[in-house]
């Protein structure tokens, strides 16, 4: 549904030209929530903005539902974005517009009649969970629910894509965390597809089917949330799960992931029965991800090399996911 | 010197001042239609074609809007530092041009403009950057035309600081007219001017003071009325 292919782009030139994205390519399918993460000014933001070209890149191409974004200009481009909606941190929304009319905003930029204007934001309203607001002005609303004005702006020229642009960073964590939810209903319910970029780990936890971690300018690793967490040394897979800093001690000492199905057999008494190690927990964190109870353990374990390794293989062959981090 | 005791003194005076403020009213009130006009675009280009602008490439030449910019920018900076009585003077050319004469209160609508319209620009500018950002993004996101950012989202949440800044000009105008009064161009200014000052008499310039006074008192709190009523942040 997108697919970035070699983006690159920079600002400024010569010696302080500063590379926002440099050769990025990412995929994301129809109807699939794709999340990138990073820090502030990894260059997120300037890829999320290239999607619908408020963000020209220097080079690579952008192809949003059959359509190169990247060669479009004037109204051919302004077509292309009445597909792509978009929401923002800071919501963004007209101080003297009412939220009825913050919705129509969209629907006349589109065309759309009186009437159908009017059917059609009450409608989306009514969706996001904004009944009997419509009259109100954004200065009266919570920031939860002015980004769900924003959401229904987005979504009331009924586009098939989502770009949300931190969408939930400005909220507190149960409202991130109803946004989020809500995203995910109207994605499963209108087909959307979703690229969010987000500094939140919990926000790909929450609701992402895939991600790209980003660090200056470049994509360190993308691929499927689950496919990731079971990834030696991926960035995601560790961010999800924070454990701590490695402590110092000559034993070895590994990380087992369970999923799903892995998750409620008995590893750590297994391991101690059969091969006579006294297992160390150093840390251990359990995430619902996607909806399913995923972990990771951080065992210490001391002996004999060839009895840890022994211990180590037994483990993988149960099908668990063991990573030697030390 | 006015003769006081004259019975039809007080009537005289009323029908004067009266006849003044009615001038005064014709000049400042088709010299801010101008003002608003011209001064509404001229403050929105000012913004507008600044690099990174809406209209920074107009027909698609970057040349074109630095040159606008530019000469728009300059042009408001030499309106806004030449001194009104010396503007005025300086225009008499054009005013006669324009209107066919340089005295009356026709004529004084010429000088009042031209004074009138970078004052407004100035604040249109200021009001229209106050606007963030975030919101012509939005709006760019959602495939608007330019001309719909401009008008729906640029100068409608400017529209209080746009009123504001029209009840500033009016004040302003108010007060440059009394001084094109002085010279010719009608209003209260010129009652204050000839009866006040040149025939000595303290309560025609008074009163013209006080009625000044109460003008600029009733449009600023217009003013302020609006923009409060109009605002919903």
């Amino acid at each position: 549904m997108i697919s970035v292919e070699r983006v690159s782009k920079s600002y400024g030139s010569g010696e302080t030209a500063v590379r926002a994205l440099d050769d990025v390519s990412l995929a994301v399918g129809r109807g699939e929530i794709f999340g990138v993460v990073g820090q502030s000014g990894a260059g997120k933001s300037t890829l999320i903005r290239t999607i619908n070209s408020l963000e020209r890149p220097d080079s690579g191409s952008v192809v949003v539902d059959g359509r190169d974004v990247t060669s479009l200009t004037g109204a051919g481009l302004r077509s292309a974005r009445h597909n792509i909606g978009m929401i923002f941190q800071h919501f963004n929304l007209l101080s003297s517009r009412t939220v009825q009319a913050n919705v129509e905003l969209s629907l006349e930029i589109t065309g759309a009649g009186r009437a159908a204007r009017r059917s059609q934001a009450l409608e989306i309203l009514e969706r996001v969970g904004l009944h009997g607001k419509a009259a109100a002005y954004p200065a009266q609303l919570s920031g939860g629910q002015k980004q769900r004005v924003g959401i229904a702006r987005a979504l009331a020229s009924k586009p098939s894509v989502l770009l949300s642009d931190e969408a939930t960073s400005a909220l507190d964590p149960e409202t991130t965390t109803q946004i989020l939810d809500l995203i995910r209903q109207l994605s499963k319910d209108m087909g959307l597809t979703v690229l969010l970029i987000t500094h939140e780990m919990d926000v790909v936890k929450r609701i992402c089917d895939a991600a790209a971690v980003m660090s200056e300018g470049r994509i360190l690793e993308q691929g499927p949330v689950e496919q990731l967490l079971t990834t030696e040394k991926s960035l995601l897979g560790h961010a999800l799960f924070p454990l701590g800093d490695i402590p110092e001690t000559d034993n070895t000492i590994i990380e087992i992931t369970f999923t799903g199905a892995t998750s409620d057999s008995p590893v750590i008494a297994r391991l101690a029965r059969r091969h006579g190690i006294d297992v160390g927990i150093l840390g251990a964190a359990v995430e619902t991800i996607h909806g399913r109870q995923t972990g990771r353990t951080r065992l210490e374990l001391p002996g004999e090399p060839s009895a840890v390794a022994a211990a180590v293989a037994d483990l993988r062959a149960q099908g668990l996911f063991v990573e030697v981090v030390k | 010197m006015i003769d006081r005791d004259d019975p039809y003194f007080w009537r005289d005076l009323f029908e004067t001042i009266l006849k003044g403020t009615g001038e005064t009213f014709y000049t400042v009130g088709f010299s801010l239609l101008f003002t608003v006009v011209f001064g509404l675009a001229a403050g929105v280009l000012l913004v507008t074609t600044e690099p990174g602008g809406l209209l920074a490439k107009p027909f698609g030449s970057r040349i074109l809007g630095t040159v606008i910019n530019r000469l728009l920018d300059v042009a408001v900076n030499i309106g806004r530092s030449i001194p009104f009585i010396i503007l005025m003077i300086l225009l008499i050319p054009f005013t006669r041009l324009v209107v066919g004469s340089f005295i009356g209160a026709t004529a004084a609508i010429v000088p009042l403009t031209i004074a009138g319209i970078p004052f407004f620009a100035r604040l249109v500018e200021i009001g229209i950057r106050e606007v963030p950002r975030g919101l012509i993004e939005a709006a760019e996101s959602l495939g608007a035309t330019r001309w719909t950012i401009l008008t729906r989202v640029m100068v409608a949440e400017a529209v209080p600081a746009l009123a504001l800044g029209l009840s500033t000009t009016v004040v302003g105008l108010i007060g440059y007219s009394a001084m094109v009064g002085a010279v010719g161009g009608g209003g209260l200014g010129d009652v204050a001017f000839r009866y006040g000052y040149q025939r000595y008499s303290p309560e025609y310039m008074f009163g013209v003071v006080i009625l000044l006074i109460l003008l600029v008192q009733v449009f600023q709190s217009l003013g302020n009325f609006a923009a409060r009523r109009l605002s919903h942040r």
